[in-house]
């Protein structure tokens, strides 16, 4: 219904949730008070959770962070209609829809505190680590989705990437196969409106990024993705249609990044403090606490239940984190293969050998 | 027993293990209908059907990047490239993915694919259809290297690297596709990765090659021993892992080695191959190891392709450096 009724070529934008709160009826999901509560403390969680890792890697307790303020509806909401069998294929700045995904905050932490134990997912958890290298991930999920369709278990790929990276030829590609293979695959597109420094207009000469699906042969959708319920019914349509065999799709979320590209990058010198202000206003957070307001299913005291309980959460994530031995230096071998090569034993026994020397020296 | 040329085998590979297990999947340009600019797939698409022999976009990243997904998810797929001049789009794929999945999620998630690559010089063809560039796949961590040069191991090889947990980067020498012919079981076998094979004994010297070169290696032998000399021969078949030991083993006998490859000689393979014997075997050498190898150019049009690659008489002069320092 939204990738008919909503032509990414006029830039038309699927709203449900205004920043004042207000609901359009007309656009209603299928989501109860209790449901969009639940959404509320996820995202809270996220929030939380990123303020306390910059905070950390300030201390020296964290290592670089690539943070996610601002962009909490478009994970906590797109993820919501997913099944456990389906997978989900990130960038960096998906550690929200990681974690409602399954991966516990804890083993997301030990990752960006440098330890590569914070990729081994849970067993049945379908998350695949990080992908650091920009737009290069989304061919792993046409390839989990032309997999499950194979099988025909009736799963669903989904793949998270920022504007910036819809400037990769691998994304393309990755659209391209998905077209004609008729992947189960869902592209979402956090269009975040920067990559690094370089503003999405001089990223790219398409008025949307939902667009350039159309040139693949699917649906594209343009989406407020600060608005949980609008994020929530594309993306339930994107998924239904991929599970019931209708292919692939694109969905551009129109979000914003509040915070930095990493704790290495200073925003102020590529954009205005009237800006971010301007988005403040809008933060995905502000408007669901607004209309739970207004009817009655928000309150000062459960807020500060909220708070107390998600920063524990999230205290209790970082601590156990921490609180994880350094792996030993073997660990650097093991895992290259399911049996190490000769060469391997043999650096490794080197590794040891000279750092034992160190310790005696 | 049947007698199969080297792209027959690698052929016979494909479709016992297709027929033997649901997960093996091939995808590649061309591969289906067209059966491969080479025909190695030929017949394969009809056999068993476009879902499990697919015909791709041109996309080498795509085809690589979707077949991580597809290994992850369980499955063994087999992406066929054209001509390894058109591996490299899919470089970011093979090194920052492929080669790394089972590191970056401490055994998690792995990647068991093959890539299979027809490689190297000497067929006349357009520019960008002769390079070999296995060292560049062999410097990078977590990938194995493999080059058949019969028919016997091109099948036996590729059903081993099929069937492994990690993946394998599967070098054709296309040049000797239709060039050799053996006798081979027809049946399933397996050759394992990260043996070298003693091709012949000798006394006087090792030559150390692989793929296509090791047919020039033979015709050099051939006059070698008209003239007395008694020339070891190793066919490392897998390049990473390396099977050291055998190189070591020949060379403490022999006292002397020739490393011939095609590929640039600077930072080639021959370069590593040089540097093991002097760590593990120095004071067994009786001369300076050489290199016969391709030069530090741009593989030339077929005009001048005959003065790039190691010719059998280069080959022999090698040799008597080797025995006369």
């Amino acid at each position: 219904m939204f990738a008919d009724r909503y032509d990414p070529l006029q830039d038309e934008m699927v709203s449900i949730l205004t920043p004042d709160g207000c609901c359009d009826e007309t656009l209603r999901p299928d989501l109860d008070d209790e449901q969009i509560r639940t959404m509320y403390r996820q995202m809270l969680t996220m929030r939380l959770y990123d303020r306390k890792a910059v905070s950390m890697q300030r201390q020296g307790r964290f290592g670089t962070y690539a943070q996610m303020e601002g962009q909490e509806a478009c994970m906590a909401a797109s993820t919501y209609p997913l099944e456990p069998r389906d997978w989900i294929v990130s960038s960096y700045r998906e550690t929200g829809a990681m974690w409602m995904h399954g991966v516990p905050l804890k083993l997301l932490s030990l990752y960006w505190m440098g330890n590569e134990f914070g990729s081994h997912m849970p067993d049945g958890v379908n998350v695949l680590p990080v992908s650091i290298p920009v737009g290069s991930h989304p061919l792993h999920a046409v390839g989990l989705a032309y997999a499950g369709k194979y099988r025909q278990d009736g799963s669903v790929a989904v793949t998270y990437f920022g504007d910036g990276a819809t400037s990769e030829g691998d994304v393309h590609e990755a659209m391209n196969l998905a077209g004609v293979y008729e992947a189960p695959c869902v592209f979402f597109c956090q269009n975040n409106q920067y990559a690094i420094s370089v503003p999405v207009r001089e990223q790219t000469a398409s008025p949307t990024i939902a667009q350039k699906a159309l040139a693949y042969g699917f649906p594209g959708v343009l989406v407020d993705g600060n608005d949980i319920m609008a994020v929530y019914a594309v993306m339930q349509e994107a998924v239904e249609r991929a599970r019931r065999g209708g292919g692939p799709s694109l969905i551009e979320a129109y979000t914003y990044r509040l915070g930095a590209h990493t704790t290495a990058d200073d925003p102020t010198k590529y954009r205005d403090d009237a800006e971010v202000e301007f988005w403040r206003s809008r933060d995905p957070l502000l408007r669901v606490q607004k209309y739970l307001h207004a009817r009655g299913a928000w309150s000062e005291d459960w807020e500060h239940e909220l708070l107390e309980a998600c920063t524990g959460e999230v205290e209790q994530a970082m601590n156990d984190a921490e609180a994880v031995p350094q792996p030993p230096p073997q660990d650097m071998f093991r895992y290259m293969f399911a049996e190490p090569s000769a060469a391997l034993r043999e650096q490794e026994a080197a590794l040891l050998a000279a750092l034992q020397v160190q310790q005696k020296g | 027993m049947a007698t199969r040329t080297l792209l027959e085998a690698i052929r016979e590979a494909l479709h016992l293990e297709l027929g033997a297990d649901e997960r093996v999947i091939l995808l590649g340009e061309d591969i289906g209908r067209e059966g491969g600019v080479f025909r190695v797939t030929e017949g394969l698409q009809a056999c068993y059907g476009r879902a499990r022999v697919m015909d791709a976009p041109i996309a080498e990243a795509g085809i690589v990047g979707m077949a991580v997904g597809m290994a992850i998810a369980g499955l063994r797929p087999v992406p066929e490239i054209q001509f390894m001049g058109f591996l490299y789009p899919a470089f970011d794929q093979i090194i920052s993915h492929v080669a790394r999945m089972r590191n970056r999620s401490r055994g998690r998630f792995t990647c068991p694919l093959v890539v299979r690559v027809p490689y190297g010089g000497g067929i006349h063809p357009p520019e960008h259809h002769s390079e070999s560039t296995e060292a560049m796949l062999v410097h990078t961590p977590g990938l194995q290297v493999v080059v058949p040069a019969t028919p016997y191991d091109a099948k036996g090889l590729l059903i081993s690297a099929i069937r492994s947990p990690d993946p394998v980067i599967f070098l054709e020498p296309k040049r000797i596709y239709r060039a050799v012919r053996q006798d081979i079981p027809e049946e399933c076998y397996t050759v394992p990765i990260g043996e070298a094979r003693l091709v012949r004994e000798g006394t006087d010297v090792t030559v150390i090659a692989w793929g296509s070169m090791m047919h020039t290696v033979l015709q050099a032998a051939e006059s070698l021993d008209a003239s007395g000399i008694s020339p070891e021969i190793l066919d490392l078949r897998t390049l990473s892992p390396m099977d050291v030991p055998a190189i070591i083993a020949s060379v403490e006998k022999t006292g002397r080695a020739v490393v011939v490859h095609e590929a640039a000689r600077t930072a080639g393979l021959g370069a590593e191959i040089v540097a093991q014997i002097n760590e593990k075997a120095l004071l067994s050498l009786e001369a300076p190891v050489e290199r016969v190898s391709g030069f530090d150019t741009v593989f030339p049009l077929p005009q001048l392709e005959k003065y790039y690659l190691p010719t059998p008489e280069m080959i022999e002069a090698a040799v008597h450096r080797v025995l006369a320092f």
